[in-house]
């Protein structure tokens, strides 16, 4: 193989686009947060929602959210096809209102987690994650 | 320009979006379920020859969460097919009516320290067996079963489960006697070039571990780990399956699962991580 | 998919009255999407578990609504609280109708 100045460019363009473009959040989603808040004001407080800032890998990305109060969070993937990753509903022997678990990003994107508290207060949480595709065979 | 300073230039590109974070090997301790600290990062033993100053195993190229979940045994979800393999291995099969467990006895006692040790020289059947050809041996000969397809789920399960039960234990297989010859083909293979890319396994893994391959770093290339599950496609993967993919990458009509070519790579690799503790099932990206 | 499906439970064996205790499932399941294609182009249609619900002596502690971008094998770790000596209650529920069931005793420390 020899270095040619098109060659360069393209392995260039090849590592530019690695992180990809980030992904635009759905109508669907937008949708979601309606139907959960009934299109409440949300608190930027009162809620964490701890995600890595870049992702190994799309299909297995850990995260965590907590909200002392809550009794349900949802937790939503901005980019996804289907925005929708899990609701946690805290029943009355939840010992936090906390929970871990292992989601699919289809690429870099903002994860959204919306707290609904006892109240009938919602706060929101918003993390972008980075989603690499991998070395040798994606 | 050569092709070693088109691969630096390649690299270089992918480095420079990457940033440098990302870059070397993240230094960090293994401790396996709060209890046994493994030796991932050693000196090389007299087997490298000298290609290394230093060997570490792919776990330190991953990133904190990866690290983490393989740390757990509950965390693993390598660990599941471990269990299933538990099953399997209690299984009486084929026309001798007999299970693993009935000349083995526990997993745990009997198997510890197999998987450190291969692949082996088998002195009766006068040729270096890998893991795989020796289960499929008790299978046949013993069991009078079908034998395991080489790198499908059932057998990747019980090397997982054989390798698990070692874990801790430093890689030591033999490359003197009679497995030099195989040895010596393996080392040749390493050091070939294979494909359109015209890329050899040291060109990545010796060369230039440490740096990124477009988003991903790259090890050594260490098979302590294996088997190893994969986040990118959630199951257990074999270390054959991994050169697989490896030389289909550089563009080559690749070797299959099993085949002598990859029987005597897996010897030498293996004998390039001498002195690493058996890790598999891990989890890698 | 509902053969093989395997939950995994790990949570302390005894407590005190009162006490948080944390609990992680594991449940090995493939979790098709409905967004993958075979090798003919076909979409593969979505199979997930849509439904994890933990009780402790019948009282919930936790319900989760699963979607399909929750990853293969699925992972949970959250905390309960350990009133009495008793029994929780990990139910997992397929798209399929498959309900996979695990108890797990704990006592009093």
């Amino acid at each position: 193989m020899q270095l040619s100045r098109r060659n360069v460019m393209i392995m260039g363009a090849g590592a530019f686009v690695a992180f990809g473009l980030p992904m635009r959040a759905s109508a669907a989603a937008e949708e979601r947060i309606a139907e959960f808040t009934g299109g409440a004001a949300m608190a930027e407080t009162g809620i964490t929602l701890t995600a890595p800032e870049i992702a190994e890998n799309g299909n297995t990305v850990p995260i965590e959210v907590s909200a002392p109060g809550a009794e349900a969070i949802m937790i939503l993937a901005m980019g996804n096809p289907t925005p929708g990753v899990a609701t946690f509903n805290f029943g009355p022997l939840a010992g936090s209102q906390y929970g871990s678990t292992r989601i699919r990003l289809a690429g870099t994107q903002d994860v959204v987690a919306i707290a609904r508290m006892k109240d009938g207060s919602f706060a929101r949480a918003s993390r972008n994650v980075k989603v690499t595709i991998g070395g040798c065979g994606g | 320009m050569t092709r070693t300073k088109t691969i630096a230039a390649f690299f270089g590109a992918a480095a420079m979006i990457a940033g440098p974070a990302f870059a070397e090997p993240v230094e960090d301790t293994l401790i396996l379920n709060e209890e046994i600290e493994m030796v991932t990062w050693t000196d090389p033993s007299p087997a490298v020859d000298g290609a290394l100053s230093e060997v570490i195993s792919g776990w330190h190229f991953r990133g904190d969460e990866t690290r983490a979940m393989q740390a757990d045994d509950f965390d693993n979800p390598g660990m599941m097919f471990v269990e299933q393999a538990r099953d399997a291995w209690e299984t009486v099969e084929g026309t001798a009516g007999k299970s693993c467990a009935s000349c083995h006895g526990e997993a745990d006692d009997s198997m510890k320290g197999v998987r450190a040790v291969y692949p082996k020289w088998n002195e009766t059947a006068g040729e270096v067996r890998t893991l795989e050809m020796q289960i499929n041996a008790c299978r046949t000969e013993q069991m009078g079963a079908e034998p395991w397809k080489y790198a499908g789920k059932d057998m990747i399960n019980m090397t997982a489960l054989i390798s698990s039960v070692s874990r801790g234990m430093p890689v030591n297989v033999a490359i003197d006697g009679p497995a030099r010859e195989t040895w010596e083909k393996g080392k040749e293979i390493y050091y070939t070039r294979f494909g359109q890319l015209e890329l050899s396994c040291a060109n990545c893994h010796e060369d230039n571990y440490g740096r990124m391959i477009r988003a991903d770093h790259l090890s050594q290339g260490q098979i302590n780990g294996f088997p190893t599950y994969r986040l990118k496609n959630t199951k257990l993967n074999s270390a054959h399956s991994r050169f697989k993919g490896c030389i289909r990458d550089t563009r080559a009509e690749t070797f299959a699962e099993g085949s002598p070519e990859f029987i005597a790579l897996e010897l030498y690799v293996a004998s390039r991580g001498n002195g690493l503790s058996v890790e598999g099932p891990s989890i890698r990206n | 998919m509902a053969q093989d499906v395997k939950p995994r439970i790990k949570l302390p064996k005894s407590a005190a009255a009162g006490e948080t205790v944390t609990i992680k499932t594991l449940i090995n399941h493939a979790m098709e999407s409905g967004q993958r294609k075979d090798a003919d182009g076909n979409t593969i249609p979505r199979s997930i578990i849509n439904r994890f619900t933990t009780e402790f002596n019948g009282q919930m502690v936790l319900d989760v609504t699963m979607e399909p971008a929750i990853s293969t094998n699925p992972y949970f770790e959250f905390e309960a609280i350990v009133p009495e000596a008793g029994e929780f209650k990990f139910t997992w529920y397929d798209d399929d109708g498959s309900i996979y069931e695990d108890v797990k005793k704990i006592a009093l420390a």
